[in-house]
C-alpha cells in the first residue's frame, strides 16, 4: 500500500471511530445506566437497546451483502471477513464471561472509550482494567504457542 | 415486565443505530474488515502489532468523540456510572478478557456479526445478552 492510501486508510479509520462514537452518544449506549435499564428486564425495562441493534444490523446487513461479492476493499486491500462456523469453548465462554461483566457496569469496549474522552474517572478505571484484561488474554495465547 | 416509558427513546436509539451501522458499512467497504471494537483495540497490545497506526487512529476517534460533539453538534454525553470502583475493574478485566476470548464484543459480534449472519456471532451475541440479563437481576432483586 502506497503512502497516499495510507493516510487516507488512516484517516478514515479516525474518521469512522468518530462516526461510530457519535452514534453511541445519540443512541445513548454510552451511557452505563441505560444499558442496564436495557439489561433489567425485571424492573423499569428500557428497550432502546433493541432499536439500536435494529438500525445499525438494518444497514449493516446490506453493507455485507455487498461487501461479501468483492475481493477488494474500496482501498484496494484484500478483505478479511471471517469465515468460521464453528462453535466452540472459548467463543461460549468469553462472551459469558463478556456478558458478566457488562452487566455488572454497564460498559462495553466502545462506550467505554467515548467516555473515558469525556472524561469520565470511572470510565478510566473500566478501560484499564479493560486492557489488562486483553493483556492477560494475550498472555495465554503466548504459553499455548 | 414494565417498559419504562419515560427513558425508552425509539427515535434517537433508531438513529443513532443507523450511524453505528453507516459506521461498520464504511469500514468494511474501505478497509475491508470487521468494525469490531475490541479486535481493533486489543490489536494494538497483542505480539503481531499489525496495523497499529491504522487501529491507533480508529481507538483515537472514539476517544475525541466527545470533542467532536461538544464542538460541532452542541452534544453532551450523559453518563450516570452507578457502579462502585472496585466492581467497576472486575467488569472491565471479564469484559476485556471475555472479548478477545470468545473473539469480540457488542460491535464485532452484535452489529457485524449478524449483519453477515453468522452462526458463531448469533451464539455470542445470546451468551453476553443472557449473562446481563442474569448478572442485573442478581444484582437488583435478588441480592
Amino acid at each position: 500500500m502506497g503512502q497516499d492510501q495510507s493516510i487516507f486508510s488512516n484517516g478514515s479509520k479516525y474518521l469512522i471511530g468518530v462516526l461510530f462514537g457519535l452514534g453511541l452518544m445519540i443512541s445513548g449506549m454510552t451511557n452505563p445506566a441505560k444499558i442496564l435499564a436495557f439489561l433489567d428486564l425485571a424492573g423499569n425495562w428500557d428497550p432502546s437497546l433493541i432499536f439500536v441493534m435494529g438500525g445499525a444490523v438494518l444497514i449493516g446487513s446490506v453493507a455485507f451483502y455487498l461487501a461479501k461479492k468483492r475481493t477488494q476493499s474500496f482501498l484496494g486491500g484484500a478483505m478479511h471477513i471471517p469465515t468460521r462456523r464453528d462453535i466452540d469453548r472459548p467463543l461460549v465462554v468469553g462472551s459469558a464471561m463478556f456478558g458478566l461483566g457488562w452487566g455488572l457496569a454497564g460498559f462495553c469496549p466502545g462506550p467505554a472509550l467515548v467516555s473515558l474522552g469525556s472524561g469520565e474517572m470511572k470510565a478510566l478505571v473500566f478501560v484499564i482494567a479493560m486492557v489488562a484484561g486483553m493483556w492477560l488474554f494475550e498472555q495465554t495465547q503466548k504459553k499455548s504457542v | 415486565m414494565m417498559i419504562d416509558w419515560t427513558s425508552f427513546a425509539p427515535g434517537p436509539a433508531s438513529a443513532g443505530g443507523i450511524i453505528l451501522g453507516i459506521a461498520a458499512a464504511l469500514y468494511v467497504l474501505i478497509n475491508g474488515s470487521i468494525l469490531g471494537v475490541s479486535g481493533i483495540l486489543g490489536g494494538l497490545i497483542g505480539p503481531n502489532r499489525t496495523d497499529w497506526l491504522r487501529r491507533a487512529s480508529f481507538v483515537l476517534g472514539l476517544l475525541t468523540t466527545p470533542l467532536w460533539g461538544k464542538y460541532l453538534f452542541q452534544m453532551r454525553t450523559t453518563a450516570v456510572i452507578d457502579a462502585d470502583y472496585l466492581t467497576l475493574f472486575i467488569a472491565g478485566l471479564l469484559v476485556g478478557f471475555g472479548a478477545r476470548y470468545g473473539s469480540g464484543c457488542t460491535s464485532g459480534h452484535g452489529i457485524c456479526g449478524l449483519s453477515r449472519l453468522s452462526p458463531r456471532s448469533l451464539l455470542a451475541t445470546l451468551t453476553f445478552m443472557c449473562c446481563g440479563f442474569l448478572v442485573v437481576f442478581l444484582i437488583r432483586h435478588w441480592i
